[in-house]
């Protein structure tokens, strides 16, 4: 890369048959597009913290995050704790990961090393289109179909609660995590392999001591990335449960998350209003959320690439 | 010593992984035949090409529709120019160093950012801050933005796949820096540029949540006469008479109708796109 950029440069210093600075447009076109790209994307965090001012200065950034109580229409008594929030948003993926980890291990060794390869060429791209579908799908089917099974399996008097949602996010997160677990054990050198069964050992021998911790920081990094999706989703969570800020960890209660917070309070928030920017506020700590865990799988991924790159 | 034979154990596990694969092609298959299934009623031509009537609870899908090509086109003309160039930079102009590290971070971060927070953006700078109000326009630029870390990264990827002595003869033969990236970098990437701007349409045409925060209605009427007008789209339509309808909450078959329609426009795209891929895959072998 370095040779060209250096015959680039010396290039345009000459310029072509006699004209100077032939390249120099499209560079500072580029230059251009890219610099409004970086100033959309950094807006993001810009505009969330500006919009949440109001709410931290207000009520304090303490209170805030280490307040019980989330109640912000009635008057005179008005509470923005986030915990409620956070608890509720905790509570579903945590559910979730219980569901999705192992089906989607297990679905991913199966991919990786058991299918036939006429299956997985099949398989792949529909683990691929299942992770396109979109939310509101998946959502409508929580709320038509999966809360009636949830209701009677754990003889409920409703299906609208966490653990309905916890199902389905976990059907959400295992494309995911599948897709991106499968590069990582697909990376594997060959030879590693090989070894092991050169040495006597079975098919799952070599999976469970030779493949699965060499791929261990890819599958981690798939893990975290496809909790990610469960904190981060809106829609299905929205229509899987009856949203009660309540502070509780009981996967048989409805809970509201932080997503769904923002989505149904907004409307009814008036702009410059408390409200308004407690919602705000909302965001920035789903925000810092979604960025801590994104930086943690991409460390691990680093890592990992180091070793077989 | 355990009980089983290292042979019978690993027939054990692999039997739980295969129920696993299995469960995971079930879910998919049961989703697509339940939304199948519970349209039958309402699925003929009629759906598609009539607006939804009596506050959504008859007639079709034409008004949703509608918005949601008005909204895949606003994100196709803002992300992609945007997004291919600013790859087109950051691949080939950008050196190495502490800056190209900083876009590398910006750009991973923004793809996991949840779209209620993209929701929150296009609320406080298009509809707020800028004035477009709850508009057509308003929702298609914040879908855009969500799209763009998906374009850049794909186009990237493209074009980092292509071969750097494609570079090196062309700018051996004389040609300036923009003429080899025009002529010949340009083409090779295009059909992995084009892979992923189909599925950041894709991602852009099923996504709710932004969309319900900056300007898409439960009905309207008439279809949107200006950018500057509210609109229907289909991933909201089907939130909202599901929830807000006796109808669908219930599970009326327009409900289900709406649901079916978009789940097939969204995978025909994902198909396109993975069948693009292929072909990319199968022509250039470096």
């Amino acid at each position: 890369m370095k040779y060209v950029h250096k015959c680039a440069r010396l290039h345009r210093r000459e310029g072509r048959n006699g004209r100077p600075g032939v390249d120099g447009t499209p560079h500072a076109i580029l230059f251009m597009t890219t610099l409004i790209s970086a100033t959309v994307l950094v807006t993001v965090a810009a505009f969330l913290i500006l919009g949440s001012l109001q709410a931290f200065s207000t009520i304090g950034l303490m209170e805030m995050l280490g307040g019980t109580l989330w109640s912000p229409t009635s008057y005179g008594d008005q509470a923005f704790g986030l915990l409620p929030l956070m608890a509720g948003t905790f509570l579903v993926s945590l559910l979730a990961s219980l569901i999705a980890i192992p089906i989607g291990l297990g679905c991913t060794i199966y991919l990786a090393e058991i299918a036939h390869p006429k299956v997985r060429l099949v398989m792949k791209p529909a683990i691929e289109l299942l992770a396109g579908i979109p939310s509101v799908v998946y959502g409508l089917f929580a709320m038509l179909i999966l809360q009636r099974w949830v209701a009677q399996v754990f003889d409920l008097p409703t299906g609208y609660v966490a653990l309905n949602g916890g199902v389905i996010l976990a059907i959400m997160m295992i494309p995911i995590m599948v897709s991106l677990a499968e590069d990582a054990i697909s990376a594997v050198p060959k030879e590693l392999r090989e070894a092991s069964y050169a040495l006597g050992a079975t098919r799952w021998e070599t999976m469970r001591s030779v493949i699965l911790p060499a791929s261990m920081s890819g599958i981690a990094a798939a893990i975290i990335l496809s909790i990610m999706r469960a904190v981060g989703e809106t829609m299905a969570v929205l229509m899987a449960f009856n949203q009660m800020p309540l502070l509780t960890l009981d996967p048989f209660s409805g809970v509201q998350t932080m997503t769904a917070t923002i989505a149904i309070e907004m409307g009814e928030a008036a702009a410059g209003g408390l409200h308004h920017s407690a919602l705000f506020a909302v965001g920035v700590v789903l925000f810092i959320i979604t960025l801590a865990m994104n930086s943690i799988a991409n460390w691990i991924m680093g890592r990992y690439s180091e070793a077989y790159g | 010593m355990s009980i089983f034979s290292r042979n019978a154990r690993e027939r054990i596990y692999f039997t739980m992984f295969r129920l696993c694969g299995g469960l995971v092609v079930l879910t998919l298959l049961m989703i697509v035949s339940y939304m199948i299934a519970g349209s039958l009623p309402v699925l003929d031509l009629s759906f598609l090409t009539e607006p939804p009537r009596g506050a959504n609870t008859r007639g079709g899908i034409l008004t949703p529709m509608i918005g949601t090509i008005h909204l895949m086109a606003i994100v196709f003309v803002f992300a992609v120019p945007v997004g291919v160039l600013t790859s087109v930079y950051l691949s080939e102009y950008q050196r190495k160093g502490w800056t190209s590290w900083f876009w590398n971070m910006i750009i991973s971060n923004l793809a996991g950012v949840p779209s209620i927070v993209y929701g929150l953006l296009g609320l406080a700078l298009f509809v707020g801050f800028i004035g477009l109000g709850r508009s057509l326009l308003a929702s298609g630029l914040t879908l855009g933005i969500l799209a763009l870390p998906i374009v850049i990264s794909a186009s990237r990827e493209a074009i980092a796949a292509v071969p750097r002595s494609v570079r090196e003869a062309s700018i051996a033969l004389g040609a300036t820096k923009w003429q080899t990236i025009w002529h010949h970098v340009l083409p090779y990437a295009l059909p992995g540029i084009l892979t992923g701007v189909i599925l950041a349409m894709s991602r852009a045409a099923g996504e709710t949540a932004p969309i319900l925060l900056t300007g898409a209605a439960f009905y309207m009427s008439s279809m949107p006469d200006s950018l500057f007008s509210q609109f229907m789209a289909l991933p909201y339509h089907i939130y909202a008479v599901a929830t807000q309808t006796m109808a669908g909450m219930n599970g009326s078959p327009m409900v289900y109708g709406s649901a079916l329609v978009l789940l097939a426009l969204v995978i025909g795209m994902n198909l396109f796109a993975i069948i693009v891929r292929k072909r990319y895959q199968e022509r250039y072998r470096w």
